[in-house]
C-alpha cells in the first residue's frame, strides 16, 4: 500500500488523478485526531482492481476552520463519505453538490452540532428527536410521486423511496436511507478488540462472518500477526459457507419479486438446511462468534468438516435441480431479462462492488485483488474462477449468484480436505496467534469479500489495546447509490424485483 | 413447465410438526404451550388467525431473516393461521426488532397508532429487549421497552431462533384470547 499526503485544498485533484488511472474509491475515513496532532484527518483509500495496487491519500483538516475541497464533483463515488464526515464530524466539503444531512435525520440546526463523532462528545449525547410529516413536492403535469416506506409491506428493513412515475414508468427514484443508523462506530470507541469484534459481527445479520473477519484482519495487520494455518482454512470455510447460504437464499428471494412462490419455497428449504448446518458447525445460524482476533474461536473437527462437505454437496445438487426449473421457465426468464439494467459506466462511476458489479461485467473481488489468509493460497487462487456477466440485468445478477455458488462449493470442498489433512488443533487456544498490545494511534484496513461484495474495516488503535476509531464500509454502502440508477426506465411494479436482485442490506449501510 | 410440475410432485413434505420444532426449546414435558394451544385451537377470535406487521426499529437484519424463515416450508407459520400483513391497519400484532433508533422512533409510534385495537406488541431479539450489545448511543434508545408503547411479550436471543419466535407468537395468541402466558416474558397486557 502506498501512502500519500497533501493539503486539504489539493485532495480533490490528487484523488482525481488516481481515479483517472483506473483506481476505485474503496472507502474514506474521517477521524478526529486533534488530541494527537491538533487536526482532523481524512483518508481516501483507493484500489486498482486489475492489479491489486492500493493507495491511501491523506489530508489534514485544520481544527479551527474544518474545510476541505470536496472530491465529489470529480468523483461521484465520494458523495456519501463526504456528507457522512459533515454529519458526524462537522468537516465541510467545499463545493460539494449536495451538502445535506445524510445519516442524522430531522432538523438539526446548522448541521448536527454537537457532532457525535468528535472526541469530546459523549457517546449517548442526546440529539433532538426526529419528527416528519409526509410532504410531496409539485411534480410536472402527468407525473406522480409515489412515496414508499420506511415501514414496508414485507419483512424487510426500513428505507424511504420516492418514485416519480409517468403512468407505470419510473422517471426517477430518490432513496433515503440511514433509518437504522445505530451509532455502532461511536459505540465501538474505547472497547477492546474482542468487544469490537462482536460489534463488527452485529453490523450485519447476514454478512456477520465477513464483517468479523474484516475487523480481525485490520487488527492483525496493525499487530503484524499471522494467524495459524488451520485457523486460516476455518475462516475460509466459514466465509464461503456464508456466501453459499446467502446466494442460494437470494436466488429464492429474487423469485419473490415476481411472485413465483415455487422458487421462494424451494430455495427456502435449502437455505434453512444450510443455516441449521451453520448452527451445528459454529453454534450460530448466522455463523457468529467463530472469528477471533488472531485466528478463530473454535476448531472444526475432521468429522464435522466431512459432514459439511456432504451437506454442501447435497445442497448443490438440489440447487442445480431448482436452477434448471427456474431457467427453463419462460415467465421467469421473461421477467428477469432486460429488467433493472445497471450500466458498466455507472458501476465505474460509483465504485460498485460484489456480484452487482460482476454481473455488469466489472471484475472486482477482494478475494482476487487483496487476498488474505487462505485466499492467498495458490490452490485457492487457481480454483477461484470468479465469473462475470456482461448484461447487468436481473438475469445477470441471478446467474452471477448461481455460478458463484458453485465456486464457493468448490472452495468449501478444498477447505474440508485441508482441515482433514492438517494436524488436529491442540485445544482451541492453538487456533489463535498470541498478540502484543499495539501502540496507540496505529491504523490498518481489513478487506473481505462478503456475499454482497467488498467489506472494508478501518481500525485505529487507542491506548491499552482499545479501539480509537472504527470505520465500517460495507458492500451495501458502496452499492446503494447504484440501485437508484438501475430503476428509471422500468415499470414501478418491477422495483421489488430489481431491489431484490441487488439484495442489499440496510443495517450494514446505516450502521 | 413439466420440470416444475415434476419438482413439485417429487419434493417431500418439509414441514416439521410443532412437537419436533419445539423439542429443543421447550423446558417442560409435556410442553404447556402446546397443551394449551391444542385445547383452545377452536376457541377465541385469535386462535388460528393472527396477523402480524413487522416493524424494524434498527435491527442488524438477522432478526428479520429469522422472521422470514417462519414462512419457509419447514416452519410454515401459516399453517397456524399466523401471517404477515402489508399494513398496520390489517394487523393484530406488531413485531418489533431492533433497539429503536432516533431515525425510527416516530415510525414506531405512528405504526402503533395505526394498528386497530385490540392489539399487542411482541419485541424480539436482545436489541429490542434492552440487552443489546451497545445499549444507548446518540443514535438509538437501546430498547423498545421504554418507547412508551406497551410491549406484551418479549423473546430474548440474538437472534432468537424461528421456533422461539413462533412460541412467542403462540403465546400472544393465548394471551389475546384471555389465557395466561406460558412462554417468553410477559409484561402488562394491553
Ligand atoms: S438481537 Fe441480535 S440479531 Fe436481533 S437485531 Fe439485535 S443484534 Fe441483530
Amino acid at each position: 500500500m502506498t501512502l500519500m499526503t497533501c493539503g486539504p485544498q489539493a485532495i480533490s485533484t490528487l484523488c482525481q488523478s488516481y481515479a483517472s488511472q483506473g483506481f476505485r474509491l474503496q472507502t474514506m475515513m474521517a477521524t478526529d485526531e486533534r488530541r494527537i496532532h491538533g487536526h482532523y484527518v481524512l483518508r481516501y483509500a483507493f484500489v486498482h482492481d486489475a492489479t491489486g495496487h492500493s493507495v491511501v491519500l491523506e489530508t489534514a483538516v485544520p481544527h479551527d476552520s474544518p474545510h476541505y475541497t470536496a472530491v465529489t464533483p470529480a468523483l461521484p463515488a465520494a458523495n456519501w463519505y463526504e456528507r457522512e464526515a459533515l454529519d458526524l464530524l462537522g468537516l465541510f466539503p467545499d463545493g460539494h453538490p449536495e451538502p445535506f444531512p445524510l445519516m442524522l435525520h430531522g432538523d438539526l440546526a446548522a448541521n448536527a452540532n454537537p457532532y457525535p463523532l468528535r472526541k469530546e462528545v459523549d457517546r449517548a449525547v442526546s440529539l433532538p428527536s426526529v419528527s416528519r410529516s409526509l410532504s410531496v413536492e409539485a411534480v410536472p403535469d402527468g407525473e406522480f410521486e409515489v412515496p414508499v416506506g420506511p415501514i414496508h409491506a414485507g419483512v424487510i428493513e426500513p428505507g424511504h423511496f420516492r418514485f416519480h412515475v409517468r403512468g407505470e414508468d419510473v422517471q426517477s427514484l430518490d432513496v433515503t436511507l440511514f433509518y437504522t443508523h445505530r451509532g455502532l462506530e461511536k459505540g465501538a470507541e474505547g472497547l477492546t478488540f474482542a468487544e469490537g469484534l462482536a460489534v463488527a459481527e452485529q453490523t450485519c445479520g447476514v454478512c456477520s462472518a465477513s464483517h468479523g473477519a474484516a475487523f480481525a484482519q485490520a487488527v492483525e495487520a496493525i499487530c503484524d500477526a499471522h494467524i495459524p494455518e488451520r485457523a486460516m482454512w476455518i475462516r475460509l470455510l466459514v466465509l464461503e459457507l456464508e456466501r453459499l447460504y446467502n446466494h442460494i437464499g437470494d436466488v429464492g428471494n429474487i423469485c419473490a419479486g415476481i411472485g413465483f412462490s415455487f422458487g421462494v419455497m424451494q430455495a427456502g428449504i435449502l437455505k434453512e438446511k444450510l443455516q441449521r448446518h451453520n448452527a451445528r458447525l459454529t453454534g450460530h445460524r448466522f455463523l457468529r462468534n467463530m472469528m477471533a482476533i488472531g485466528g478463530v474461536a473454535r476448531d472444526v473437527p475432521s468429522d464435522l468438516a466431512a459432514h459439511t462437505g456432504h451437506v454442501v454437496q447435497e445442497t448443490m445438487s438440489a440447487f442445480s435441480g431448482l436452477v434448471n426449473v427456474l431457467l427453463s421457465n419462460e415467465i421467469v426468464c421473461d421477467r428477469f431479462r432486460q429488467t433493472g439494467i445497471l450500466a458498466l459506466d455507472v458501476v465505474r462511476q460509483y465504485g460498485v462492488v460484489g456480484p452487482a458489479a460482476r454481473a455488469s461485467g466489472y471484475l472486482a473481488d477482494a478475494r482476487l485483488t487483496q487476498p488474505s489468509g487462505a485466499y492467498s493460497d495458490k490452490e485457492v487462487q487457481t480454483l477461484l474462477h470468479v465469473p462475470t456477466f456482461p448484461d447487468g440485468d436481473v438475469m445477470a445478477r441471478v446467474l452471477q449468484r448461481i455460478e458463484e455458488s458453485s465456486v464457493s462449493a468448490t472452495l468449501i470442498g478444498l477447505a474440508v480436505a485441508k482441515l482433514r489433512s492438517l494436524p488436529k488443533a491442540d485445544g482451541d487456544s492453538s487456533l489463535v496467534t498470541p498478540m502484543v498490545t499495539p501502540a496507540p494511534y496505529e491504523w490498518a484496513l481489513g478487506v473481505t469479500e462478503s456475499p454482497r461484495g467488498e467489506n472494508v474495516h478501518f481500525v485505529m488503535t487507542g491506548p491499552n489495546g482499545t479501539i480509537d476509531r472504527l470505520r465500517i464500509r460495507s458492500a451495501s454502502y458502496a452499492n446503494w447509490p447504484a440501485v437508484a440508477k438501475a430503476v428509471p426506465g422500468n415499470i414501478i411494479a418491477d422495483f421489488p424485483l430489481i431491489n431484490k436482485s441487488f439484495e442489499l442490506c440496510y443495517a450494514c449501510c446505516d450502521r | 413447465m413439466w420440470s416444475l410440475i415434476r419438482q413439485r410432485l417429487t419434493t417431500p413434505i418439509a414441514t416439521e410438526p410443532l412437537e419436533e420444532l419445539f423439542s429443543h426449546v421447550a423446558t417442560e414435558e409435556p410442553d404447556p404451550l402446546l397443551v394449551q394451544w391444542k385445547q383452545n385451537i377452536r376457541r377465541g377470535p385469535f386462535y388460528g388467525s393472527l396477523h402480524i406487521r413487522h416493524v424494524d426499529t434498527g435491527s442488524c437484519n438477522a432478526c428479520e431473516w429469522e422472521l422470514t424463515a417462519l414462512l419457509n416450508p419447514i416452519y410454515d407459520a401459516q399453517r397456524l393461521g399466523i401471517d404477515f400483513v402489508a399494513s398496520p391497519r390489517h394487523a393484530d400484532v406488531l413485531v418489533v426488532t431492533g433497539g429503536v433508533t432516533r431515525n425510527l422512533a416516530q415510525a414506531l409510534e405512528l405504526t402503533y397508532e395505526a394498528t386497530p385495537a385490540p392489539k399487542a406488541v411482541l419485541a424480539i431479539g436482545a436489541c429490542a429487549c434492552g440487552t443489546g450489545l451497545l445499549g444507548q448511543t446518540y443514535a438509538q434508545r437501546g430498547t423498545a421497552l421504554d418507547s412508551g408503547i406497551p410491549i406484551l411479550v418479549t423473546v430474548a436471543g440474538c437472534p432468537p431462533s424461528p421456533p422461539e419466535i413462533l412460541r412467542g407468537l403462540l403465546n400472544i395468541m393465548t394471551i389475546l384470547n384471555g389465557g395466561a402466558a406460558t412462554h417468553g416474558h410477559a409484561t402488562t397486557a394491553i
